[in-house]
């Protein structure tokens, strides 16, 4: 076992794991913080998406130790401090960006990563940019959408909800 | 996944050193190599990281003009910062895998691995670039030597690669929806003695160079010069995503477009 410590959503984190110990298991396992969802075992699904040094990672291709001394963001950090909802996610709820929610932490980590990099993104872009993100709704439509509005961008012509 | 001990050198000796243990193994960005431990289909008793390597870190231009990447470099930053030196390099790396694998997956990690249908070894072999290791430069042309296999020895970790920049050059990919991994893609770069085209994700024994095309491209540099010419099916993969044929095929169709868009 080995002693790892890093910041999570800017608070001191700790823990004894082993090797092979994921980042994403030792987010939801040993701090309790279950957003960060695991959707595949192929590093393919981007439920479990978080953010490193400020970039967008999949938790579940990264191993814990490697995340020493890092700064972790999860979504549980996304919520403003009066725990009302952040912009991307009152897009989400607001074009019904989710069905069953499952992929949708992952979206809204890698929506928030897209607009810190390009605040004003095309659909085009933000489809690209998606590409490691599955629904298994098939919600595609509605969370470009989201992520478009949550750009401050109209998004009444989008394809229909 | 079995478990195991991770070591993080900081240097190339202290890494080449740590490899010396029993059944070690190196992991750069892990994007695949981590998917593979999932699937228990790999078994180290240590991994040794290269990512705190600050010496296999970012890109410069040598004496030569090459552009030099350290293999520790991430697709992203390759993707920004080799854009105005080497504009199709930056974009081959600008679409490997998705945005999070990007920001994981190093240069060095997918030329070592030389997956049969990786985007990085085709760029490497028609740039004629030079694979830099702890121990000594090996020409691209050495360097690939079948599906998974390379000229590495044990130990041995892929440090930098060279890139002579090429008068013009493009890579056109055919994407396999599952996987995001070309099924067929092709790398054609035209420098001022002749031009060089690689091919991925068709062989069985991984990225290899189409010469009847060079040739017919180094004499007339237009997607009509190769009309007529084909690659032979037998050796090609041939799975459920398309057959030996089919990704034949693909190779001339990819191979005319990445002439189109340059001419």
């Amino acid at each position: 076992m080995t002693q790892v410590k890093m910041t999570v959503n800017g608070k001191p984190a700790s823990g004894e794991v082993e090797g092979r110990t994921l980042l994403a298991s030792f987010l939801r396992e040993n701090l309790n913080l279950t957003g960060t969802h695991i959707g595949c075992d192929t590093s393919q699904c981007g439920a479990c998406v978080v953010h490193v040094d400020g970039e967008a990672v999949k938790a579940c291709t990264m191993l814990a130790v490697e995340a020493e001394g890092a700064d972790v963001k999860t979504i549980e950090s996304v919520a403003n401090a009066d725990g009302s909802l952040s912009v991307i996610q009152q897009a989400f709820q607001d074009h019904h960006g989710l069905q069953c929610g499952f992929c949708t932490p992952g979206m809204v980590m890698s929506a928030s990563a897209l607009l810190k990099d390009n605040p004003k993104p095309t659909e085009d872009e933000v489809r690209h940019y998606l590409d490691g993100n599955i629904c298994r709704c098939t919600g595609y439509h509605n969370i470009v959408k989201a992520i478009m509005a949550a750009s401050g961008q109209d998004v009444s012509a989008l394809a229909a909800e | 996944m079995y478990n195991f001990d991770v070591e993080k050198p900081t240097s190339i000796a202290d890494a080449v050193a740590a490899l010396g243990r029993e059944e070690a193994q190196p992991i750069s960005g892990g994007q695949t190599l981590i998917p593979t431990l999932k699937a228990r289909l790999a078994m180290p008793s240590v991994l040794v990281s290269l990512r705190g390597i600050a010496e296999m870190q970012g890109i410069s231009t040598d004496g030569q003009g090459r552009l030099c990447i350290g293999g520790g470099t991430l697709h992203a930053v390759v993707a920004k910062e080799a854009a105005a030196q080497y504009p199709a390099l930056a974009g081959l790396a600008a679409r490997i895998g998705d945005p999070a694998v990007r920001n994981r997956g190093t240069i060095g990690g997918s030329v070592a691995n030389n997956d049969p249908s990786a985007c990085y070894p085709s760029a490497v072999l028609a740039s004629g670039a030079t694979v830099v290791t702890n121990a000594r430069e090996i020409a691209a042309d050495d360097f690939f030597e079948g599906m998974f296999a390379t000229a590495l020895e044990e130990g041995e970790i892929v440090t930098e690669v060279k890139f002579p920049i090429p008068e013009k050059a493009h890579y056109e990919k055919f994407i396999q929806p599952a996987s995001r991994f070309p099924l067929v893609a092709v790398f054609v770069a035209k420098f001022a003695d002749g031009v060089r085209v690689a091919v991925t994700g068709a062989s069985e024994n991984g990225v290899f160079r189409w010469t009847d095309a060079e040739d017919a491209l180094s004499s007339n540099f237009d997607a009509g010069a190769i009309e007529g010419l084909t690659v032979d099916g037998g050796g090609m993969i041939s799975d459920l995503h398309g057959s030996g044929d089919y990704r034949a095929h693909l190779v001339g169709v990819m191979t005319k477009r990445a002439v189109a868009a340059l001419t």
